[in-house]
């Protein structure tokens, strides 16, 4: 595993990837994002055969595979399945501490994800025991709506195991 | 019936975080050649080629299977690309093994090569693996959504920050005894506690490195494996499942699988233990090779590989049912938290299995290994394999 050395260390050629793309979202979830722009409120995609409110939305039930057909509006509150708080910086991501969580609005089927405030992440242990499972949040809007996942996040109600 | 295969030959470069001495292309020459010198076999004996190349953003090529190819001088030979995340390598054996087993080729080479840390922005890099519409902006990467795995462990089972940490103190120790590891100091309960938190409730211990490393495995078919100078690892039973992308899916009162536990590597490891004819797991199987980059990552696969009861793997773990020399040993390599070279990651726990079923596994062999499993898994922890390699046919 020697390290072939030239005068100055390994000869070492720089790179970089800057790549543009724009993402068409789709009717299904165009609507999803609608409602939340406008309405400020969350809608899932019920599957006629199996009856999962699928949030976020899909076009098909991904289990059935069939078309799913009805909106149901769900939550605007829920309860925490899972979550981390992010202490590492990483590159291209936001700057930490954050919270991410994972939550089931109440109506809906599957758990949706984003970022969770109204926490004090200073100390891990204290932080990770406001958000344990079983936690109650409710679905915060950001005053200026974009159409996007950011247009919401999760308030902490208060613990409800 | 599908045709008799087995593992012949196995290559591996050691895995390091910087290999600034050779490009990816010249890394997979080496452990290329190493599989070949180790099977008696020289390229031309090679009838296909199988080349894991996980996402291309990690190491800034395009389909870096296109250098790698020619660079193993493959002309007017069948040439294969599997690219699934984490799972890349055990998916390349997997496909590996379908080549020869559905009697097409006699001989294939499997090959994984990576050099993940040419970029301080693999999380960044993985985070553009998720659904860039519903999820990608939530900064989710590899560390959280194992995170996740972990915090609903920690709730629904009680599994321990402690418990975590003996995971990876046990990965360190074996991997002393590996010189192919990346990682291989020793270290302590204490030091992997007091270690940072990353992705709470993960700390910087719980978590494998970046690694530079390139693996080979060749497979053959009966009668050519029967007659091969080793040992050979015979393929005794592979499975594989996949599952949704989306981990909120695995949490609602609408899953069917719980993103604490692995019900779908144990879905593939029923087909794996049906195909070799095994019914109680613990006794018919030597070692483990488990892919696992995170600590809490080994705790669900022990549980859905049938070695103790779903939520007790933290727990067995603390005891010592998975040390060297206990009912189970897990990861004698040292394991993915020892060394992780993304693409070739999963296709060294194949390997790694072939050589202890092959008993040339160095100072880390256990002894008398009539039978061993590998698994890989990748995605949002959507995808995984299970493959059963031992000493007979
Ligand atoms: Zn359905």
């Amino acid at each position: 595993m020697s390290e072939t050395a030239t005068t100055s260390g390994p000869l070492i050629h720089p790179g970089e990837w800057h790549i543009h793309y724009d993402y068409a979202v789709g009717d299904t979830a165009a609507r999803f994002f609608t409602e939340l722009r406008d309405n400020m409120k969350v809608y899932a995609r019920r599957c006629p055969s199996c009856g999962r409110a699928f949030v976020p939305p899909r076009a098909y039930c991904e289990r059935c595979f069939v078309k799913t057909t009805d909106w149901v509006e769900v939550g605007p509150e829920g309860v925490v399945e899972a979550f981390t708080i992010v202490y590492e910086p990483f590159d291209g991501l936001p700057v930490p501490p954050y919270a991410v969580a994972y939550v089931t609005l109440d109506g809906a089927s599957t758990a949706l994800a984003n970022f969770v405030t109204g926490v004090d992440l200073s100390d891990p242990e204290v932080a990770s025991e406001a958000l344990a499972l079983g936690s109650r949040v409710a679905v915060a809007f950001a005053g200026k709506r974009e159409g996007m996942i950011t247009d919401f996040h999760f308030e902490l109600l208060g613990h409800n195991k | 019936m599908p045709t008799k295969t087995a593992i012949v030959g196995v290559g591996q470069t050691g895995y390091r975080f910087k290999r600034t001495d050779v490009t990816i292309q010249e890394l997979a020459q080496d452990a290329a050649a190493k599989a070949l010198e180790h099977a008696h076999m020289e390229m031309a004996d090679i009838d296909a080629f199988v080349i894991g190349v996980a996402p291309d953003a990690l190491i800034g090529i395009d389909n870096v299977d296109r250098w790698i190819g020619q660079a193993l001088g493959v002309a007017h030979r069948p040439q294969l690309r599997v690219n699934t995340g984490g799972t890349t390598g055990a998916a390349a054996a997997q496909a590996g093994y379908v080549h020869v087993a559905s009697g097409m080729f006699r001989t294939v080479m499997v090959l994984a090569a990576d050099k993940v840390s040419e970029t301080p922005d693999a999380q960044w890099v993985l985070n553009t693996a998720m659904d860039p519409i519903y999820e990608r902006s939530l900064a989710l990467n590899a560390i959280n959504m194992c995170s996740f795995q972990a915090v609903r462990q920690m709730s629904q089972y009680g599994v321990t920050e402690r418990q975590l940490a003996a995971v990876a103190v046990r990965s360190r120790r074996n991997a002393a005894a590996n010189p192919y590891a990346h990682l291989r100091d020793p270290i302590t309960i204490d030091d992997v506690m007091s270690s940072r938190y990353v992705c709470w409730p993960l700390k910087l211990l719980d978590c494998c490195p970046r690694s530079s490393g390139a693996c080979a495995v060749i497979m053959a078919a009966e009668p050519q494996a029967a007659s091969s100078p080793n040992r050979p690892a015979w393929i005794q039973g592979m499975g594989a499942t996949s599952n949704t992308i989306y981990m909120g899916d695995k949490m609602g009162p609408g899953r069917d699988t719980d993103h604490a536990d692995w019900d779908e590597l144990a879905i593939a490891a029923a087909s794996a233990y049906e195909r070799a004819g095994i019914t109680d797991p613990l006794s018919q199987i030597d070692l483990a090779e488990i892919y696992a980059p995170f600590t809490c990552t080994e705790i669900a696969a022990v549980e859905a590989l049938g070695f103790c009861a779903k939520g007790t793997g933290g727990a067995m773990g603390e005891q010592g049912m998975f040390d060297m020399g206990g009912p189970m040993p897990v990861n004698p390599s040292g394991g993915v938290l020892s060394a992780n070279p993304i693409s070739a990651t999963a296709l060294a726990r194949v390997a790694e299995a072939a050589l202890q079923v092959m008993g040339e596994a160095g100072e880390h062999q256990v002894p008398g290994v009539r039978r061993a499993v590998a698994t890989g898994i990748g995605g949002t922890l959507q995808f995984h394999t299970c493959m059963i390699l031992g000493d007979d046919a």
